[in-house]
């Protein structure tokens, strides 16, 4: 009991007050500012999996890895610790030049009133892994632990999709699981969302040119949000849900 | 010509020098010598013939023994292993799920990563006896898999695990497009494990030697990958038996050491640290004091906390005895790695197949009371926590002795050695990673082949759930914390 209580008083209090203005560490790969007017033809064969075009200059956020290849290889590319990388429009995550961090979160995030009447106070998530690697399902979990405490906003994973209001889907989706995942889908009461959650499921990432996947899904039912990362780190996550329930 | 070509771990070896024994012959051979697989699988070998390549370790002598055979295209079967040695069961399945070439009599040859709907499950029959069917999606966030429990009441008979869900043809991409990026996105957990190997495997293949100090920051990564890993999970079991304070204050634990990570590499799981060659980034002296004050902290909390809950009766009778899995069954199972441990079966490579390190940084084997159920792999968690804290230590004050050292090779080439075949085993938290890569003719990669430690444990978890009630299952997953991913490549 005092062992136990005594363990409580060394911890303190460790979750981050304000969410919205966290710090980000420097050295986070967030995201990306790209120079025009230098030379970088041949950078492309560096990207692993296409997300860096040349001609003209630009990033696509829902393809990178953020891996800092490119970064490493040419003065044009420099990845900032913008951590508020979620976007609803696929569109929107191709950054050029003449993009700004600014800029994108303004206009990244499409916020819509019927959104956020309806699920502002409260979102309930069943998060769907197909495929994924583990990483972002091991950052999903972080959202909830004493640190980032996403619950204080009302946003929760829930074990039945019966009790969500929508998914969030990580992995690049294999073949076995398609079934599984239009079928946790069709489980949701409606009005749902969907939210794709790393670069593996919105592009399919280093593994989009593997023939053991189905993304058939994303053809046949509307997607929500966006959010880059690979992994997509907890502040990413939480910012980007609240930025599309609250406004 | 012998029947084995010895080697070790982190070499390379000409194809030209690998036995090609007849497959009758090869049998008897891998009874005789009767050693831990590590690798056994095949490549097509041209006009519809497989040859079938087998690695075994032999962890006494730190060597690697492989040999080889060819099956004709007419030969679509041989007498299987599995029906005299039980740990080569999941490589026998993978080789024939692949490939086509029936073990014959091998006891349960059910399929490893494809056509789950059709496979009937294993049944009882009886008025008392029900199955609990859970997955593939969990209700946490977790990875797919899906579990059948023939149950009796509260009580598992047995469990079957049918994994294959998260199956994304990692090793044929290796061929199509080999990269860091790929090899650390196999498995997430393991980024700096897998990212190693693979590294390795490709430095042995294009000749490329990598600085001492870019070794040590390796290790470095890979131990506190080892540190953060076992945090969390002893937060989880702790959140699974339902004792909230160990959750929290283990889960905030992890966060430090994995900022730590993001202070090192920009990421938190160490994504893009390692590269062929070496290394992306430097630890400067300012960083590695500053890890050594976070780590310190660490290990404090990590130390006050695991000893409260180890006085704690209410704990302790959710640990011990919950989930047992003896030596002799670890050892039959072909278990690796901390799973085995925790059963009395000590493997880990890093050990048995020590590199000059580990004699130069004085790191020595730590033996561990192994009583084989929750509370062995709790505590074996916490003592390696400790450990790694202790080798993480003493790898930066080597480092001060490489200060001027480059941590990249320069002019890393892409030309692959010919005919080649190449391994490197790296002891991941959960235990070895082994990855195998080959070359043909040209110098292309040929062949892919890596093995999770999860691949030989699952079967651990079966063991570890017969006769506990199925509400211990979570404890007992938690416990092992195996991948899917990594199992289904």
């Amino acid at each position: 009991m005092f062992d136990t209580l005594k363990s409580r008083i060394f911890q303190g209090k460790q979750y981050i007050e304000d969410i919205k203005n966290a710090p980000m560490r420097d050295q986070f790969r967030g995201f990306p500012k790209l120079h025009s007017g230098i030379d970088c033809s041949g950078c492309e064969e560096i990207c692993p999996t296409g997300a860096l075009k040349t001609n003209p200059l630009s990033i696509d956020m829902g393809k990178c890895t953020f891996c800092g290849a490119c970064e490493r290889a040419c003065n044009a590319i420099e990845f900032t610790n913008g951590y508020k990388l979620t976007a609803s429009d696929i569109e929107k995550l191709i950054v050029t030049p003449e993009s700004t961090y600014e800029d994108y979160l303004q206009s990244a995030v499409e916020v819509k009133k019927e959104i956020v009447k309806v699920f502002g106070k409260s979102l309930k998530l069943r998060q769907v892994s197909a495929a994924g690697c583990n990483g972002c399902e091991m950052e999903l979990n972080a959202c909830s632990n004493v640190n980032f405490d996403m619950g204080r906003f009302g946003i929760d994973f829930v074990a039945s999709p019966r009790h969500a209001d929508g998914i969030v889907i990580t992995g690049p989706i294999s073949d076995n699981m398609a079934y599984a995942l239009e079928d946790c889908y069709k489980s949701v009461p409606n009005p749902k969302l969907v939210i794709l959650c790393g670069t593996c499921a919105i592009s399919g990432g280093v593994f989009q040119e593997s023939s053991k996947l189905n993304r058939e899904f994303l053809e046949k039912y509307p997607v929500d949000l966006y959010i880059p990362g690979c992994p997509v780190h907890p502040l990413t996550f939480i910012n980007g849900i609240l930025s599309y329930i609250q406004g | 010509m012998a029947n084995w070509i010895k080697t070790t771990n982190n070499s390379r070896i000409n194809l030209g020098d690998i036995p090609i024994l007849s497959i009758e012959n090869l049998r008897e051979e891998i009874i005789a010598v009767n050693k831990r697989p590590i690798g056994f699988f095949g490549k097509d070998w041209g006009f519809g013939s497989v040859r079938l390549f087998v690695l075994l370790a032999d962890d006494e002598n730190s060597e690697i023994l492989v040999s080889s055979t060819i099956f004709k295209s007419d030969e679509k079967s041989y007498e299987s292993l599995t029906q005299v040695i039980p740990s080569f069961h999941i490589f026998e399945r993978e080789f024939y799920e692949q490939f086509g070439i029936e073990p014959l009599h091998h006891p349960w040859l059910k399929p490893v990563r494809i056509n789950q709907d059709k496979y009937p499950f294993f049944e009882m029959e009886g008025e008392e006896v029900h199955q609990v069917a859970v997955g593939p999606i969990h209700a946490g966030v977790i990875e797919p898999g899906h579990f059948r429990f023939m149950c009796n009441g509260e009580t598992v008979y047995h469990l079957e695990i049918m994994l294959g869900y998260q199956h994304r043809g990692c090793e044929e991409l290796m061929l199509k497009r080999p990269s860091n990026q790929l090899a650390e996105s196999i498995c997430g957990d393991s980024v700096i494990a897998y990212n190693t190997a693979y590294s390795q495997v490709m430095e042995l293949l294009k000749g490329i030697k990598v600085s001492n100090r870019a070794q040590l920051i390796r290790k470095a990564a890979l131990e506190m990958e080892r540190m953060a890993i076992h945090i969390g999970d002893l937060g989880a079991i702790a959140g699974d038996i339902a004792y909230l304070m160990g959750a929290s204050v283990f889960g905030a634990t992890r966060t430090l050491v994995i900022n730590t990570t993001l202070e090192f590499c920009g990421s938190r799981f160490g994504r893009g640290f390692v590269t062929e060659g070496g290394v992306n980034f430097d630890l400067t002296q300012d960083k590695i004091n500053s890890a050594l004050k976070t780590l310190d902290k660490v290990i404090k909390d990590v130390e006050r906390m695991t000893n409260t809950m180890l006085k704690n009766s209410t704990v302790m009778s959710r640990l011990e005895k919950t989930g047992v899995v003896s030596m002799e069954r670890a050892k039959e199972a072909g278990l690796v790695g901390m799973a085995a441990k925790a059963s009395g079966v000590d493997l880990d490579s890093r050990f048995d197949y020590p590199d000059k390190w580990m004699k130069e940084l004085k790191i020595e084997r730590k033996s561990f009371n192994a009583s084989g159920d929750v509370n062995a792999r709790f505590k074996l968690r916490y003592k390696e926590i400790l450990q790694s804290y202790s080798i993480v230590k003493k790898i930066f004050a080597k480092l001060e002795e490489h200060i001027n050292e480059p941590i990249i090779a320069d002019g890393v080439s892409n030309k692959l050695m010919k005919d080649s075949l190449a391994i490197s085993i790296v002891e991941g938290w959960r235990g070895e990673v082994v990855h195998i890569a080959m070359t043909d003719i040209n110098g292309e990669l040929s062949r892919y082949k890596m093995k999770d430690p999860s691949f030989n444990n699952w079967y651990g978890l079966a063991l570890a759930v017969r006769n506990n009630g199925v509400s211990d299952f979570p404890l007992c997953n938690k416990s092992f914390n195996l991948s899917y991913s990594g199992n289904d490549l």
